[in-house]
């Protein structure tokens, strides 16, 4: 597997933040593998394990653990909306329905174990998640690392129109 | 990348750790934090003893922020300074309790006045290495934060021999992954030693024992911390006299839900009631609605019916103990009050709901959220979970069977303590108080009858008797 030199550093750098033991590392590492390639591929997995000296399944269940590893790409935009009750009560079970119509998402496509769906030209994807902490300005949605609150069913089409 | 417009505070906040929230003008960098007398605490918190400190945080009284609301100092009078193994302080930053959202705007827009509380924490508490366990979804915060850090180091307020004490000290920012579980103190210490987020049972890991990499650790909310600085500040005693005995300082009220301006609230603990603070702060529920129900602490907390009473004891002017009946919207908003009507101040994430919703669908929503976020060691909380979001979720969909909220109270009654962790009680608590208060909604929705039971005459040797034997094969 081929690590690009910057990504090497950021590794060590993570790394140098445990002094005490480089297991730690797991969560920062997966994190800045799934920010380069876009997912945790198998090979990261077996390259992460043998970085910290670990098993593969000690990473590998990190990544099926935590929901915010996913193990196959997602859209270039990947959209989280939030499900949780505030943001359920201020509509955001239609504002997923007018995101996934109007970027031609399928929400079903994964089936009932995948909660990532792509639409058919990968620009974007839509994942329903549980409570972002800004229930107070709900409904609320992510837009890959950009939070946006007050999302009404009007403003989501200016806001998609961004991301282009 | 916020768009929500800035807001001046309500008269009736008190305004301590949200000072600067919002403020006209404020920055989170270094430059503005310190013109406007920021660290002064910390330069006087080195001129002091660290056990002066501790007896300082003791003396405010100060109840973490996080949701258990366990006092602060007795936490602290854990730690023993000097002892054979480091020491470790952890922020808990992973703030997903359904229906608060507090630390998410001291991180983005004062992320100092956090970390001047953690670098006097770790000075009392003799820290030299410390983590801010920030939740995923927050990647501009540990940005924010991980600038902070630095700015703060290139000033000399942390790093080696911070400010000439001879005192070393290191912070780093770990992001998690989204998981909820996270925010159990012990289940962040194994996230952060790089394992699944399972909570472990206490005794004997009591975190300040046997914490992170088996050493004693304290782990303290955001808000909690950042308390630590204001309680230096004025000092122990003074700190007390705000809000009530036993409740002291003040206490950030995330209120979401049906009122007209939701939104973040710094009140004395006490100070309000339920009512004045739907009514007041928030300005009242939506034109036309009655209020109907309150989560008053966070999603976990117990539900409480806008026509409930409650019998409570109250301090009479002589001092003698009377009994007084109080009404939802007379509670006050403080720990032992809240508890006192048997729900809990928790996170402080209060969810109003007006008589526009069904609160099967309601329980239903949070079923699914703690169906999602059940970490699955515990076998009662890990099925039992995914059952009550599969009966709630039945109900709606118009096929519960009449016996559906005794089952649903069945379920929830076997998880809550019988679980490593308080999530188990999480998980029942909203069940259980939904289908007590609520039962005629959950009666009138699940109304098919039960299925015929099997026949007598149908023993289980009798199934295996009709069951169609499969030819052998001599492939698995």
């Amino acid at each position: 597997m081929q690590i690009p030199p910057e990504l090497l550093a950021k590794v060590d750098e993570a790394i140098s933040h445990y002094p005490v033991s480089k297991r730690s590392a797991a969560l920062p590492l997966l994190h800045l593998f799934q920010e380069h390639f876009g997912y945790i591929a198998q090979e990261s997995i077996l390259w992460i394990a043998e970085k910290l000296e670990l098993q593969p399944i000690h990473i590998l269940e990190l990544v099926t653990f935590y929901p915010m590893f996913r193990q196959k790409m997602a859209g270039k935009y990947h959209i989280r909306v939030c499900r949780t009750l505030s943001c359920a009560m201020a509509g955001s079970y239609e504002l997923r329905e007018k995101i996934c119509k109007a970027t031609g998402i399928d929400p079903h496509a994964g089936g009932h174990h995948d909660p990532i769906a792509v639409s058919p030209d990968g620009r974007y994807s839509i994942e329903f998640v549980e409570c972002i902490a800004s229930c107070g300005s709900a409904p609320v949605c992510m837009i890959n690392d950009d939070f946006y609150e007050g999302v009404t069913e009007a403003s989501i089409t200016d806001l998609l129109a961004r991301y282009q | 990348m916020s768009q929500r417009p800035r807001r001046s505070p309500h008269p009736r906040e008190r305004r301590m750790i949200f000072a600067n929230i919002d403020r006209e003008g404020y920055t989170p960098d270094i430059d503005s934090y310190v013109r406007h007398g920021g660290y002064e605490q910390l330069r006087k918190a080195i001129t002091m003893e660290p056990d002066a400190i501790v007896n300082e945080v003791k003396a405010s009284g100060l109840r973490g922020r996080g949701g258990a609301g366990f006092p602060c100092g007795v936490k602290w009078g854990f730690i023993r300074r000097g002892g054979p193994k480091p020491t470790y302080l952890i922020c808990n930053a992973d703030e997903s309790e359904p229906g608060t959202f507090k630390d998410r705007y001291i991180i983005h827009q004062d992320p100092h006045q956090l970390i001047e509380g953690m670098i006097i924490s770790c000075f009392a508490l003799d820290v030299h290495l410390a983590y801010i366990y920030i939740r995923g979804e927050f990647p501009e915060g540990a940005k924010i934060l991980e600038k902070a850090i630095a700015e703060a180091k290139e000033k000399g307020y942390l790093g080696k021999n911070l400010l000439d004490t001879g005192f070393d000290l290191e912070i780093y920012v770990h992001r998690g992954a989204g998981a909820y579980i996270c925010g159990e103190e012990t289940g962040l210490i194994e996230s952060l030693e790089g394992k699944r987020a399972y909570p472990r049972i206490k005794p004997p890991y009591f975190p300040a024992v046997l914490g992170l990499y088996q050493c004693p650790t304290i782990v303290n909310n955001v808000e909690t911390l950042c308390h630590v600085k204001h309680i230096i500040g004025m000092g122990g005693a003074e700190y007390a006299k705000i809000g009530r005995p036993n409740n002291t300082g003040t206490r950030i009220l995330c209120i979401s839900g049906d009122v007209v301006r939701p939104g973040y609230f710094e009140v004395e603990l006490g100070a309000v009631t339920l009512g004045e603070a739907i009514n007041e702060l928030c300005g009242g529920l939506k034109p036309g609605r009655k209020l109907k129900a309150i989560i008053p602490g966070g999603s976990s907390a117990k539900v409480l019916r806008a026509d409930e009473r409650f019998k409570i004891k109250t301090k009479a002017e002589d001092g003698s103990m009377v009994d007084k009946e109080i009404g939802v919207e007379d509670i006050l908003m403080d720990f032992d009050s809240l508890a006192a009507v048997g729900s809990m101040a928790g996170s402080g994430g209060v969810i109003v709901m007006d008589d526009s919703r069904d609160m099967v669908w309601t329980l239903n929503n949070l079923n699914e959220f703690y169906a999602h976020e059940s970490c699955g060691q515990c076998t009662p909380c890990r099925e039992g979970s995914l059952w009550m979001r599969k009966i709630t979720d039945r109900i709606l969909a118009g096929g519960g069977v009449d016996n559906d909220p005794d089952v649903l109270k069945n379920v929830a009654d076997n998880i809550a303590g019988k679980t490593i962790c308080a999530f188990g009680e999480a998980c029942s608590w909203p069940t259980q108080s939904f289908v007590l208060k609520f039962r005629d909604e959950f009666t009138a929705k699940a109304r098919k009858p039960l299925p015929p039971p099997i026949p007598p005459e149908y023993t289980p040797d009798t199934l295996i008797a009709e069951t169609p034997r499969l030819p052998a094969t001599n492939q698995a």
